[in-house]
């Protein structure tokens, strides 16, 4: 159990040690996708300039949401979203050298990089939950911060069986980093919002099949004290790490089914 | 004259011919606007809960506007275009140095024609996919329908010279990204493509309709839906003409600039 940790976390030095050698080139990519990360916000600002409330949710409200989602998908991003590039080991054949390894492929692949330029969507997510929760003056008490730490936490499980479920994809049509993005990129925009804005058939498929209404909605829910406006029980804010276990029990079983159709390009 | 002309064609069919043999790519590229287009609706929409207009658009003016937004984005190629930057690196503009064809004139002809291929194929079927769904404004006359197509050009032509000038900082910066980041933070924001500059608060509209920026998306838009009509459809049209004629006078004299450091490593 632990010697998969250790060594995830000898990778994870390694890659920060290759990164840092450019320090400008890195400090800039850095400032540049904090400012980037700033325009899905300031829709949300604009949006709340013409409007008090979208439904029964205030602007500091769906900040909270938007904080969450933003922060649980950006640590996703920091840690496997060179998945995005993972259609190419299929193009050229190089996953031959996945499967040879004397490790689990998934572990290979999720280990594959560490991007440490993606601070900047962590900085901007901990600046908009920091604003989020200074404005909204809820009573702390242990299990609101801990429906908030495990959010993130599970947010971040949710985010990852996504990813690499849809990635899935490439090994049968060699391309599929668009479509996984719909999923991916698309499930962080929906999670920013609150999701009793979505017509039914998008909520159900969206927010509970593929179960983005579980990283931010209901725990926000719960950090509110906030009835759900689609009537789920208050329970439902609590089930968020079992839903996580089950998304994460999925991406792995579809991984080793999509491993089993991986025909080589013979590189 | 006529000859050049039938050169221009040439470059534009080339242009559209390339984005041609993916088909693929353009099937799944449609699948992510067709979603980002579902969740942008929505939340558009909650804003009208309480309202009937706002901005001055009403519910069906701003589905209108999200879908053909959706549509837009890639026939104006917002973001990622760094086709030109990279020749520069890559030392293969001095190719395009000898060629009898100015490359700003040769550049536009070949985007055009791209832009055809991909209002054609990525930009109709979401729009169709959203004109199913929800209720949609289409233009009434045939005048509108034509102003619009003029602007679209316009926009593309707009739209290029920028990308073409933010690539040239590749003649004097070693990276160019950080000039990509910032001009398409400007570019997503104030060409009124995340949300309509109507709904932002005045003076930063008044700011934003200083910039060419609006000329990629507001104006064609606001064309469309009717917003913009009689003597002020001619003014958005000489606004977009305008900045058209500038901006690509600025390309080419920043080209000529340029080429006066170029150095070309070996050959």
């Amino acid at each position: 159990m632990l010697e998969p940790a250790s060594l995830y976390l000898r990778l994870v030095r390694a890659r920060l040690r290759g990164q840092l050698q450019y320090r400008t080139s890195f400090a800039l990519d850095i400032i540049g996708t904090f400012v980037i990360s700033f325009l899905d916000f300031a829709v949300i600002l604009v949006i709340f300039s013409n409007v008090p409330r979208l439904g029964t949710w205030s602007v500091s409200e769906v900040a909270l949401l938007y904080g969450i989602a933003c922060l649980a998908f950006a640590l996703t991003d920091l840690a496997v979203g060179h998945l995005d590039l993972f259609p190419q080991t299929i193009r050229d054949g190089t996953f031959d050298l996945i499967l040879v390894r004397p490790r689990p492929t998934l572990f290979m692949v999720l280990t594959a990089d560490f991007q440490v330029r993606r601070l900047g969507r962590i900085a901007h997510a901990v600046v908009v939950l920091a604003y989020a929760l200074s404005i909204l003056g809820i009573t702390w008490s242990a299990d609101r911060l801990l429906v908030l730490l495990g959010a993130i936490v599970t947010g971040v499980l949710i985010f990852v069986a996504i990813w690499v479920t849809f990635i899935c994809i490439a090994f049968w049509t060699v391309e599929g980093r668009e479509v996984a993005n719909a999923f991916t990129y698309g499930g962080v925009t929906l999670a920013q919002y609150p999701i009793d804005i979505y017509e039914r058939w998008m909520r159900t498929f969206f927010a509970y099949v593929v179960p983005v209404a579980f990283v931010a909605y209901y725990p926000a829910l719960y950090i509110l004290d906030k009835p759900d406006p689609l009537g789920l029980p208050a329970w439902a804010s609590f089930i968020s790490p079992l839903v996580a276990a089950a998304a994460a029990l999925a991406a792995g079983t579809v991984w080793t089914w999509a491993v089993r159709h991986y025909r080589s390009a013979g590189g | 004259m006529l000859r050049s002309l039938r050169l221009d064609l040439e470059f534009a069919k080339r242009g559209y011919r390339r984005y041609e043999v993916y088909p693929a790519a353009t099937l799944a590229g449609v699948f992510v606007n067709t979603v980002f287009g579902f969740l942008r609706a929505y939340v558009l929409l909650a804003l009208y809960a309480h309202r009937e207009v706002v901005g001055g658009y009403d519910a069906a003016a701003a589905v209108t506007y999200t879908w053909l937004t959706q549509a837009l984005i890639m026939t104006v190629f917002i973001w990622g275009w760094r086709e030109f930057s990279l020749r520069i690196r890559t030392g293969d503009i001095a190719t395009d140095l000898v060629r009898p064809v100015h490359p700003v004139r040769a550049g536009l002809t070949f985007d055009l024609g791209r832009s055809a291929y991909h209002l054609l194929f990525r930009g109709i079927p979401p729009f169709l996919i959203g004109a199913a769904v929800f209720p949609i404004i289409l233009p009434a006359t045939a005048l509108v329908w034509l102003a619009f197509a003029a602007s679209v050009v316009l926009a593309v032509t707009v739209s290029f010279a920028i990308r073409w000038l933010s690539n040239a900082a590749a003649f004097w910066l070693m990276d160019d990204r950080g000039v990509a980041i910032i001009v398409g933070t400007a570019t997503s924001l104030f060409s009124g493509f995340l949300i309509p500059l109507s709904f932002f608060p005045e003076q930063l509209a008044a700011i934003a309709y200083l910039t060419p920026f609006p000329a990629i998306i507001q104006i064609p838009v606001d064309i469309f839906v009717g917003r913009v009509t009689g003597p002020d459809l001619v003014i958005a049209l000489a606004t977009q003409l305008g900045w058209a004629v500038a901006l690509l006078m600025a390309a080419r004299g920043v080209f000529t600039l340029g080429v006066r450091r170029l150095v070309v490593q070996g050959g």
